[in-house]
């Protein structure tokens, strides 16, 4: 019953708000959840800055044909972050379910990957 | 599936149902990718038979489940093996010692118990990260530092139960020596406080360690008698400025009245923790002139190094000093140290730092060693991850840490002896003669070494290995031993603190197999083996 509910609660809003404007919104909601699970696993190393190990590594192996922050590559894939992150790659380990949930992680690929789907 | 040691079938089905009952289905983990993460990240067995694997990982979220986890496992007798934040990468990750054994994975149990600013301590969960910690001192606006390892990752709980050591003055930079109290979830499920957290009700579980009666939370540091499930700390007083000074003193032989006086210093409590260097040494290979010194045959001697220091106007031996407190107190503790110096070292010099106020400016903060005011931060992995300089980097890193005395001449006789025993066993050396301590500890030196891990040459990790055993056997020679270490060499770590016929491993097992009857936690921890696998493995 609660999920009838649910979904008759969402189609209302949606007939409210009009389905894109709600699409629109939970876009971004996961984006943001995306943003934040990122800033708190990752950028520790991989943010922008002096003093971030990730960042320096992938500049010195890109040397500037891609950009060293991963928050500025247009051609990360899902395959690709679900790989660093759970087989990790060079000193990074791999993390486990408990520290990046697998929702997490899907919020983290969705977030590292919004250019790319802004620009298709 | 893997199924732990000696366990049927169906005794594992039943504790798998049990475990999933008391943490619920969605936090027992069996599946072969989701076991894969609680492998060694940095093992030197990666790949090999003898690379420790584990069965399941339990993630409880309460020490309650904690212990209805530990009653099944001990009910089954099914090794566990508990981490924190699982980051104790180089010491062993969050792989168990003994193949098989269930995780049980402490993540979940993140929350900050308490802090507080004016008595100066907190409790903590083992999930907690330095990270956490920070951000929630930082966001109340608290005037408490925590002392804190180079990755700020890890957990102040499992840091200190691994003897984890970070950066500012010694009475908090050695985590264990600043904790204050345990929770401790036994062999049997029961759950003990200790200190004042044994008297119901305490006011002060943070700040008075022993409580009554005898001290057993040592023990419980890289032991093997209970799961840790809470942990106070006595915490810093924020401190109003911060400022460096580099002394650095001309000849090579001053190398013994600089480490005497900044042992003087530090032992007044008039610094913080002490950053020792040599301005002849450096990465990267030496210069011609350097490599030619030496290969002299029969060693460069003191003048050799002091003609060769003296030529590039270098000093030979620095030490970076770092004070705390007001700026009036600084500068006190500053010209005293100047002082001290002055009158027993001739020719000694100082390069002061700029006075920082906190807070820092950002411009500060991009250039400050963060972890020596407290701020966790995970720049550390800058070294061996991939950079212009490195551009083939390692999988990982097994640090190999003997304490040696806090003197000059231990400094030169460890360079000596390990400089010998590399040379004799044939591997390129990871010591030079301006290779100096780390001074993480608060009475005496590590001298560390970071041994590089392949995750595709077994070769390569097997000559580290071997390396690495040769070398705990020559330091114990020599009476140095290893403060910590991974999994794989703990056996051999514990086989050196031999004396009266190993009497300390027995104590240890005499009280492994009183409190752990049925061998169940951390299995040959620190080389504690419960009897029916001291057994096997005779």
């Amino acid at each position: 019953m609660k999920s009838l509910l649910g979904i008759a609660g969402v189609a209302m809003t949606a007939f409210a708000l009009g389905a894109s404007t709600v699409l629109a919104q939970r876009a971004d909601s996961d984006l943001k959840k995306g943003n934040e699970a990122y800033q708190y696993w990752c950028a520790t190393c991989h943010g922008a800055g002096p003093g971030h190990p990730g960042t320096t590594a992938l500049a010195a192996k890109y040397k500037g044909a891609l950009p060293g922050l991963l928050e500025e590559r247009i051609d990360l894939t899902p395959t690709a972050v679900r790989f660093a992150v759970r087989r990790g790659t060079s000193i990074m380990p791999f993390f486990r379910k408990t520290e990046v949930s697998d929702a997490d992680l899907d919020a983290i690929t969705q977030y590292l990957m919004r250019q790319r789907n802004t620009n298709r | 599936m893997a199924i732990p040691p000696g366990v049927s079938a169906q005794n594992w089905t039943t504790a798998l149902q049990q475990f999933e009952q008391a943490v619920g289905k969605s936090w027992v983990f069996t599946g072969d990718d989701d076991i894969a993460l609680y492998r060694d990240a940095y093992s030197p067995f990666w790949g090999e038979p003898e690379e420790r694997l584990v069965a399941a990982a339990v993630a409880p979220d309460t020490t309650e489940q904690v212990s209805q986890v530990v009653r099944t496992a001990n009910r089954f007798r099914i090794p566990v093996f508990p981490i924190s934040t699982g980051k104790n990468l180089g010491y062993g990750g969050s792989a168990p010692n003994l193949s098989g054994s269930v995780v049980v994975d402490l993540k979940r149990m993140n929350r900050v118990i308490e802090v507080d600013d004016k008595r100066h301590f907190a409790i903590v969960e083992p999930g907690v990260a330095y990270f956490d910690l920070y951000r929630h001192i930082q966001t109340r606006g608290l005037k408490v530092w925590i002392d804190c390892p180079d990755p700020g990752w890890g957990s102040p709980v499992g840091n200190a139960l691994d003897h984890g050591v970070g950066y500012t003055f010694g009475a908090y930079r050695d985590h264990f020596h600043s904790h204050c109290g345990l929770e401790v979830v036994l062999p049997n499920g029961d759950i003990v406080r200790t200190g004042m957290g044994a008297l119901p009700g305490a006011k002060t579980w943070g700040e008075y360690r022993y409580g009554f009666g005898p001290t057993v939370d040592g023990l419980f540091a890289q032991g093997n008698l209970g799961i840790v499930t809470k942990m106070g700390f006595h915490l810093l007083p924020a401190p109003e400025a911060y400022q460096t000074s580099v002394v650095t003193v001309p000849r090579r032989r001053d190398i013994v009245p600089l480490i005497d006086l900044v042992n003087e210093l530090e032992h007044q409590s008039l610094i913080g923790m002490p950053e020792y260097s040599s301005p002849l040494g450096g990465l990267g290979p030496p210069p011609a002139e350097l490599a030619a010194l030496l290969k002299k045959p029969g060693g460069a001697t003191d003048e050799d190094f002091d003609q060769y220091a003296q030529q590039r106007n270098r000093g030979s031996w620095s030490c970076r000093l770092q004070f705390y407190g007001s700026p009036r107190v600084i500068a006190a503790h500053l010209e005293h140290a100047k002082d001290r110096f002055n009158a027993v070292v001739s020719g000694s010099a100082f390069q002061d730092g700029e006075l920082m106020r906190f807070p820092l400016t950002q411009e500060q903060l991009d250039r400050v060693h963060k972890v020596a005011v407290g701020i966790p931060n995970m720049a550390i992995f800058s070294i061996g991850a991939r950079t212009e300089l490195n551009p083939s980097p390692s999988d990982g890193h097994l640090w190999f840490s003997p304490i040696i005395p806090k003197t000059g001449e231990a400094v030169l006789e460890a360079q000596r002896v390990f400089m010998e025993a590399f040379t004799k066993l044939g591997v390129p050396s990871m010591v030079s003669p301006f290779s100096m301590p780390a001074t993480w500890m608060h009475r005496a030196f590590i001298f560390i070494m970071a041994f590089p891990i392949s995750r595709t040459n077994v070769a390569q990790n097997r000559r580290t290995r071997e390396t690495f055993r040769a070398l705990v056997k020559v330091a114990a020679e020599h009476g140095w031993g290893e403060y910590r270490t991974a999994p794989a060499f703990q056996d051999d770590v514990m086989a050196a603190y031999s004396y009266n016929n190993q009497a300390l491993l027995r104590l240890h097992e005499t009280i492994k197999d009183a409190v752990d009857p049925n061998g169940i936690v951390a299995a040959g921890r620190s080389g504690v083996w419960p009897r029916h696998l001291r057994r096997a493995r005779a």
